[in-house]
């Protein structure tokens, strides 16, 4: 009993700070980049169930890694970041299939929260919050820049480094998500609640804690269906998520006038 | 009076092609100036280089760092937003409700559109609205590119008069990139034409002459001088 209320309590934290954060990446149409990034981490993932780390760890050294080549590579290319990612994730993904032993592919891929420890709780419970202090500062610029980056720049929004602070947060709740649904379904886990909390939302604020909190209840309930059918919680996150979203669809025809 | 600008050899080389040469011009308080040129001659890029958004060599130097510049319209990305409503959007600039719906009764447009979405205005309640955001913190200098692009006649009207009665009231110094002849007769003080340089500057009824308009524009050019120029 104990153990499902802390992998409610860290999913919960987790699912919701991937829907706020998500609410900026669909709004800047890289919720496909939560997805590369997931793929992204596979190497160190690979290196943590190898070595007996844990896997955010893992994660997040390789995710670093990977988002400054992609921001280096933009300065230098300005090439789409989408394009940069998936130059570099490709890249990961063959590398981490050159070592992944075979007992630890499902969780690599789908990810497990069966074993967390006290520990792992804190470490994500304050990651969580770091990240949503960060974004929540952040979060008028990156809207303002996305309208236009000149007008954003005029302002006194430094658009770089605020797009680099922005990549820092996404590694980071990418990190902490591959805990709960691996590395093959991070793109769901952020694009998923915040599709939903535009479908439904009016406002900006709205949106943001709207798809914060779809996040949040999908992975409690994908935690508690998982604790009941013995499948594993990330796919039914996931379907939780979905769910959520088809309801949204119907929510949505009465907000359009 | 004092300077609002102060531009000295200003230089703009973008991807090797030299989009600016040689510029130099000044602004005073509280004036009207009005950047002219074809398309490609590097207006929409002067007012960035002044703002330091594309790199540049010369001296810039503004008399007031409270500064507000608008992009031309088609520049603002309108269709893939969030749901932004105008409160939000105000929002972004620190403007409080009050102050929000102050500022867009001052342009004409009804309170209750501070919770329309941002995307659904029309392109003349957008242009009023876009410009009370710029105006909502009160700025001494404002630099706008192409206001009335994609307004018709009765629109682009409203929106200089707007724009006058502003001028007039808070005595801001404006830096406006236009095509249209007939603004820069009625509202300019002084006009600045380019083509990759200085072509003239000046008072409009001294210099923008048929011979300089020619070289400006490479060709004939008909006009009206109307009474109401400065």
């Amino acid at each position: 009993m104990i153990q499902l209320v802390i992998v409610l309590l860290v999913c919960g934290f987790i699912g919701g700070i991937a829907g706020y954060i998500g609410s900026l990446m669909v709004t800047k149409r890289m919720s496909l980049m939560g997805g590369s990034l997931g793929h992204l981490t596979l190497p160190g993932i690979t290196l943590a169930l190898i070595y007996g780390f844990d896997v955010s760890i893992g994660a997040l050294l390789f995710l670093g890694m990977g988002i400054l080549l992609i921001w280096l590579f933009e300065l230098r290319t300005k090439l789409p970041l989408e394009a940069l990612t998936a130059v570099v994730f490709a890249s990961s993904v063959a590398v981490a299939f050159l070592f992944l032993p075979e007992e630890h592919t499902y969780q690599a891929l789908i990810g497990d929260v069966s074993q967390v420890s006290p520990v792992v709780v804190i470490v994500s419970v304050i990651s969580c919050l770091l990240v949503f202090m960060v974004t929540r500062n952040i979060f008028p610029k990156i809207i303002l820049s996305t309208i236009s980056e000149d007008l954003a720049q005029s302002e006194g929004v430094s658009v770089k480094k605020y797009n680099l602070i922005y990549l820092g947060c996404i590694a980071l709740t990418v990190a902490l998500g591959v805990r709960i649904v691996g590395g093959l379904m991070t793109a769901a886990l952020v694009a998923i609640p915040a599709s939903t909390s535009r479908n439904v939302s009016r406002n900006l604020k709205q949106y943001a804690y709207l798809g914060m909190l779809f996040g949040m209840l999908s992975c409690v309930i994908g935690v508690l269906a998982s604790s009941v059918t013995g499948v594993s919680a990330g796919p039914l996150i996931i379907i939780s998520n979905a769910v959520f979203f088809l309801a949204s669809l119907a929510f949505k025809k009465s907000y359009i006038s | 009076m004092t300077k609002a600008l102060k531009v000295k050899d200003l230089n703009v080389v973008l991807g090797g092609e030299e989009i600016i040469k040689d510029l130099s011009f000044s602004v005073e308080d509280g004036e009207v100036l009005v950047v002219m040129g074809p398309n490609g001659a590097g207006k929409t890029t002067l007012l960035k280089a002044l703002l330091g958004l594309v790199p540049s060599k010369g001296k810039v130097e503004w008399g007031s760092k409270n500064i507000s510049y608008l992009p031309p319209q088609e520049f603002l990305e309108r269709r893939h937003l969030p749901p932004l409503s105008i409160k939000d959007f105000f929002e972004l600039k620190g403007a409080s409700s009050n102050k929000t719906t102050e500022m867009l009764e001052l342009v004409g447009l009804k309170s209750s559109i501070i919770s329309k979405n941002f995307n659904t205005l029309s392109t003349g309640q957008f242009q009023r609205m876009i410009i009370a955001w710029a105006l909502v913190n009160e700025p001494s200098i404002l630099l706008f590119d192409e206001p009335t692009a994609g307004i018709d006649v009765g629109g682009e009207e409203t929106i200089y008069s707007l724009l006058r009665k502003f001028w007039e009231d808070k005595k801001m110094t404006i830096l406006l990139v236009t095509h249209d002849l007939s603004i820069i007769w009625e509202h300019a003080n002084n006009v600045l034409c380019i083509n990759k340089k200085k072509i003239c500057y000046g008072k409009p009824r001294k210099v923008l002459t048929p011979k300089n308009l020619e070289e400006l524009y490479g060709t004939g050019i008909k006009f009206y001088k109307h009474g109401g120029g400065k």
